[in-house]
């Protein structure tokens, strides 16, 4: 048998909530994070869009100046994160050889890039920071939340786009099981609400339009659904070898029995129509697990609000779970946080370990019209998970064509 | 053009912004590396900033010559007169 793991840590700064439990009291009452932006470059530019999720909190105002003037935003947004689910897991002394990284971005630093090639135009290169490259590099975060933590186990990036999040899980798990690290922060950060990707989404149609009425655009499964929204934060988990936890008798929330990454060979944007890819991933994760589609009570779904999305992800729980995914309780929660990129898959398998950890389930908002061609079971108001044994699913898909699905059960 | 004491506090404010170390730290005799644990990327942020705030040029190659503070306020002086 393989090492077992365990989640001994949550973190988080999302759109609705800027910490573990505020996050998790919104999303069973269902709050919307989305808002019309304040900032200039809205009009400057004449955006398309002009809304979205902003994180509750800003990481630079909990960092000190002096450690937010070295880090992008996306690598603030995973130190707050990551700080919060170290204190949660109560880790006092650690082998710091045995303890990994494994922190996700989808785009990097995005912001510092941007603004550093805007300095090299207006004031030419002696002005340009000395630390552009080190903020701007993709494994800013997961090397930024290293050193914090002392982690010398190595520390990883995935990268797969909106699939990155729960790719780091993936990750974590191998890392763990492996043996070559016994505890491994996992998550993902983004801090992508800038206008030129704002306007690239919206160019490809991915984003929502409806400007006049924010709260209400992050719509999945929804008939009126028009596109994502842009949100932005990060999520932490601390995975922790069984044996580790239990020796120091700490609190475990749940196991993170097993998980399945494949990719679609499809389209770079488009996900697979029948969802292939994404079903191949749900049966590669169960089976990773060694759990059956009975056994799944509840889905954190991907549904991010697309027309084209929403479906293919339906049509592949169907072909994973047969008749059973009648029972699955699903919830699409960005609906309340907006698509937070490369940290949606992080943010949302807090969620649900939380869901399995307090037997209580995250809503949807904005389901006004259901889709007639996505059946689902989806919780629109509170709802409680039976006693007993469970397991809960998180899927994660990214442009690309990547498919990622962690597999989370009761301890 | 600013007096060394100018220069100094001037500076001080540079060195406080980028490390976050109080500006009363930033004393003539301090050497930027062994006193002030100022590495060479931080060092360079400095020097341009200097540039800027004091509206001079202060080459790569005369970083290294920098050793404390007492050093890049007079070469600073010298580059104003």
């Amino acid at each position: 048998m393989p090492r077992k793991v365990v989640i001994t840590g949550l973190g988080a700064t999302t759109p609705i909530g800027g910490d573990v439990p505020t996050m998790w009291k919104n999303s069973l009452k269902g709050v919307s994070g989305a808002h019309t932006l304040e900032d200039d470059w809205v009009a400057e530019f004449d955006l398309p869009v002009t809304f979205a999720c902003r994180a509750t909190n800003r990481p630079d105002e909990i960092l000190t100046r002096v450690e937010a003037k070295r880090m992008d935003p996306s690598t603030q947004f995973a130190v707050v994160a990551a700080r919060e689910a170290w204190k949660d897991s109560g880790i006092e002394e650690i082998d710091h050889d045995r303890l990994a990284v494994a922190f996700a971005t989808g785009i990097g630093g995005v912001w510092t890039l941007l603004d550093a090639w805007d300095t090299l135009r207006a004031k030419g290169p002696r002005r340009v920071l000395p630390m552009t490259v080190p903020m701007l590099m993709p494994n800013g975060p997961a090397a930024a939340v290293s050193m914090d933590l002392g982690a010398r186990a190595g520390a990883h990036t995935p990268v797969s786009a909106c699939a990155s999040g729960t790719e780091a899980l993936a990750l974590g798990i191998e890392l763990i099981r492996s043996g070559k690290a016994d505890v491994v922060m996992t998550g993902g950060a983004e801090a992508a609400i800038h206008p030129m990707p704002i306007a690239s989404f919206a160019a490809m149609q991915a984003l929502s339009r409806r400007n006049d009425d924010p709260e209400h655009a992050s719509r999945p499964y929804d008939l009126d659904r028009d596109g994502f929204v842009m949100g932005e934060g990060a999520g932490a988990l601390v995975l922790e070898a069984e044996e580790h936890a239990l020796a120091r008798g700490a609190r475990i929330y749940a196991e993170l029995a097993g998980s399945g990454v494949t990719a679609d060979a499809y389209h770079i944007t488009a996900p697979d129509p029948e969802g292939l890819g994404a079903t191949r991933a749900l049966k590669a994760a169960m089976f990773d697990a060694r759990v059956q589609p009975e056994d799944v009570v509840h889905v954190n779904a991907h549904a991010t609000s697309t027309p084209v999305g929403d479906k293919p992800e339906y049509t592949a729980m169907r072909a994973a779970f047969g008749a059973h995914v009648d029972n699955v309780a699903v919830s699409a929660t960005k609906s309340q946080t907006g698509h937070l990129l490369g940290a949606s898959g992080a943010v949302e398998s807090v969620m649900t370990v939380l869901a399995i950890y307090e037997r209580q389930l995250p809503v949807t908002i904005n389901l006004d019209n259901q889709d007639p061609e996505i059946p689902l079971d989806v919780v629109t108001s509170a709802r409680t998970l039976p006693a007993g044994d469970i397991v809960a699913l998180n899927n994660s898909f990214g442009f690309g064509g990547h498919n990622a699905v962690v597999v989370f059960r009761n301890v | 053009m600013a007096s060394n004491e100018e220069i100094l506090a001037g500076l001080a404010e540079i060195v406080n912004e980028e490390t976050g170390l109080a500006p009363e730290a930033v004393e003539l005799d301090k050497s930027f590396t062994d006193d002030l644990d100022i590495d060479s990327i931080s060092m360079m942020t400095i020097v341009v900033n200097a540039e800027e705030k004091f509206g001079v040029r202060i080459p790569d190659e005369e970083v290294k010559n920098l050793k404390t503070v007492g050093d890049a306020v007079d070469y600073i002086a010298k580059a104003q007169a």
